[in-house]
């Protein structure tokens, strides 16, 4: 390769600004997306280092998809700073794209090609020669499961296999940084836990990965840091826990009420806990001690239909930072 | 410019598999992004645009493998047919035409129609398919193949599966004595021309409609028209002026005249040349359009 031309140096420059130390895998500072007058991504700023596994909550139309995809180097970014890589996506963005693994949220595989097919046919767009090619689909194969459905078609296969099979197909370039854009919704609860230990597998193993998600169980399953996401703009950042720990106090005690809506019990049991949060079925109490929360309902005559006392989650962050739950 | 280096501090569950050792430290993978400018001529933009054409090649024919059975009638069989039907069937009756005799007169417009209508069929279902069904075109616009690798390795393939229905036609052709002249062996590259004349602006049209009824449209109102007035079964001269004018418009008489010019051995209506550029306009222009097309469905 020459000398750095013009092109590089500014995009080195570029990519100095604000970062300090370690460089980032990814760097974005006020990344904008626009479709005509609409904002699907408003501002936001994340760095994402290697080796870590980075989430996007938040619920559907927060803008996740939008960022995956200027990541991704398939969306042009309408403004702010985006280096891959240390690359520019606009200008370098088969470059970029050759060293990142997208499994996309809707299934792109050729349904007529058998599931081995879809590994080596894709190993090829990388340029891989076809007996690596074919080496790799049958190491990943194995490491997502399917070795066994190596030469069957793809159209028989269960939701979950083919999320795994997307994965397996992301990982043919042995890529530096894997984007997973909700990676298990529309899977059942058996097949989601197979993905998650798979990817949690990838985690441990070193790999950087990207996901975005409207699962709460799930950022907290996977994600060393993760930014939520609403409205185009980041509202919080931090790992899960710490995340809960400013934002929530430990415990939540969930009460509902044969009659009435919570919101009048809500007036009932004010100064009960930190905070309330009546909800359209339930009554949400933000505690240090659920238990002595409950003893308390108890001690002003209310008879809840039933109770539970559980641990504060993403839920509850995202809940008290925009005031809705994430249901979609 | 060659292939991505192998590196062995790769990401990979492959490599990982294979060499479990490794130092894979976050501190060592982000050290091989000392900064932008080693990390962008280290490691090159994987593979070279050639390259990317031919592994979309590949799909396409991997894909083919799994179908082409049902190709076979209207590629192979239906052409035939036509031959024994109209060339020696109604051929009988007509005798000569041009000169010639009409099963000679009738075999390179029924090989351009064969030509024509799979560029033209070929172009829009499977297109439609890869960007709404299959969604396949969305999975190779995340790899480093662009718009380009995407559309050259996708109408090379329509010439090689054009040029092979071609190929088959020209031998069954040749059997019942319907070439005249040895020049026929250009018709393959007519054909391919041709191909390209027709499927860039189809390809184009299919990644633009939303809805399949289009086809319906085109099928209708374009190939059928088409094949029956575009000098593949009478001369254009019998046309009224008005429909004449539209029949010398269609890519298909273009290659009609240059294939009759080829396997009569008689020259065509227009210079060989303005045959060839006409179609070669419809043929640039589609890929400029179908390039427009891609890039805002893929690259928004």
């Amino acid at each position: 390769m020459p000398a750095k031309t013009l092109c590089e140096i500014v995009v080195a420059v570029g990519y100095g600004r604000g970062v300090v130390g370690e460089q980032p895998l990814i760097y974005a500072e006020g990344l904008v997306k626009r479709f005509g007058d609409f904002v699907a991504v408003d501002g936001i700023d994340f760095q994402v280092r290697a080796g870590e596994a980075f989430g996007f909550l938040g619920p559907n139309g927060a803008g996740k998809s939008s960022t995956m995809r200027m990541i991704g180097c398939v969306s042009r970014p309408s403004g702010g700073v985006l280096r891959i890589l240390g690359m520019d996506p606009v200008r370098q963005g088969a470059q970029i794209r050759a060293r990142l693994g997208v499994c996309p949220q809707l299934d792109t595989l050729d349904q007529d090609l058998t599931v081995r097919e879809n590994l080596i046919t894709y190993a090829r767009f990388f340029g891989i020669p076809r007996r690596e090619a074919r080496r790799r689909a049958d190491a990943l194969l194995e490491f997502v499961r399917l070795a066994d459905r190596a030469g069957g078609k793809v159209e028989p296969l269960s939701g979950g296999m083919k999320r795994r099979l997307s994965i397996a197909r992301a990982l043919v370039n042995e890529p530096d940084i894997v984007l997973l854009d909700e990676p298990t919704t529309g899977l059942d609860p058996q097949a989601r836990h197979l993905v998650w230990e798979r990817l949690f597998q990838l985690k441990r193993q070193g790999t950087t990965l990207v996901l975005t998600t409207h699962y709460m169980d799930e950022a907290e399953q996977l994600c060393d840091r993760l930014v939520v996401m609403d409205g185009g703009r980041i509202v919080a950042e931090g790992s899960p826990r710490s995340l809960i720990e400013t934002y929530c106090p430990a415990e939540v005690l969930e009460l509902r009420f044969a009659d009435g809506t919570p919101g009048e019990y809500a007036d009932k049991l004010a100064g009960v806990g930190e905070r309330l949060d009546p909800l359209p079925d339930r009554l949400l109490v933000y505690t240090d001690d659920g238990d002595e929360a409950l003893a308390e309902v108890h001690r002003r005559g209310l008879i809840p239909s039933a109770t539970l006392v559980r641990r504060a989650t993403l839920e509850d962050v995202f809940l008290h930072l925009t005031g809705r739950t994430l249901v979609e | 410019m060659g292939a991505r280096p192998r590196d062995d501090e790769g990401v990979s569950p492959v490599r990982r598999q294979e060499a479990a050792a490794g130092d894979r430290s976050p501190a060592a993978v982000s050290a091989r992004y000392g900064g932008a400018v080693t990390a962008t001529g280290a490691r090159g933009a994987g593979a070279a645009p050639a390259r990317q054409t031919l592994a979309v090649l590949e799909r396409q024919l991997v894909l083919f493998r799994r179908v082409w059975r049902g190709s076979v009638f209207s590629s192979l069989i239906l052409p035939v047919l036509f031959l024994l039907s109209m060339g020696i069937g109604v051929g009988g009756y007509v005798g000569e035409l041009e000169g010639a005799p009409y099963l000679q007169w009738i075999v390179p417009g029924l090989l351009s129609m064969t030509a024509f209508e799979i560029a033209l069929v070929e172009s829009t279902y499977p297109v439609m398919s890869d960007f709404k069904w299959t969604r396949a075109y969305f999975a190779i616009s995340a790899t480093p193949v662009g718009v380009a690798g995407i559309l050259q390795g996708w109408l090379l393939y329509l010439v090689l599966r054009v040029v092979l229905a071609v190929a088959v036609f020209l031998v069954v052709a040749a059997g019942f004595g319907g070439l005249a002249s040895p020049w026929a062996v250009v018709a393959p590259l007519v054909c391919t021309v041709l191909t390209l004349a027709v499927a860039a602006p189809v390809t184009a049209f299919a990644a633009v409609v939303d809805s399949d009824s289009y086809f319906a449209l085109l099928f209708r109102f374009a190939m059928v028209p088409s094949s029956l007035f575009g000098g593949v079964f009478f001369p254009v001269e019998r046309l009224p002026a008005a429909a004449q004018a539209a029949a010398q418009a269609t890519p298909l008489w273009h290659a009609v005249e240059l294939n009759r010019a080829a396997t009569l051995g008689i020259p065509p209506a227009w210079p060989v040349a303005a045959h060839l550029a006409y179609l070669a306009v419809w043929g640039g222009v589609g890929c400029v359009l179908a390039a427009v097309a891609f890039r805002r469905r893929l690259y928004r």
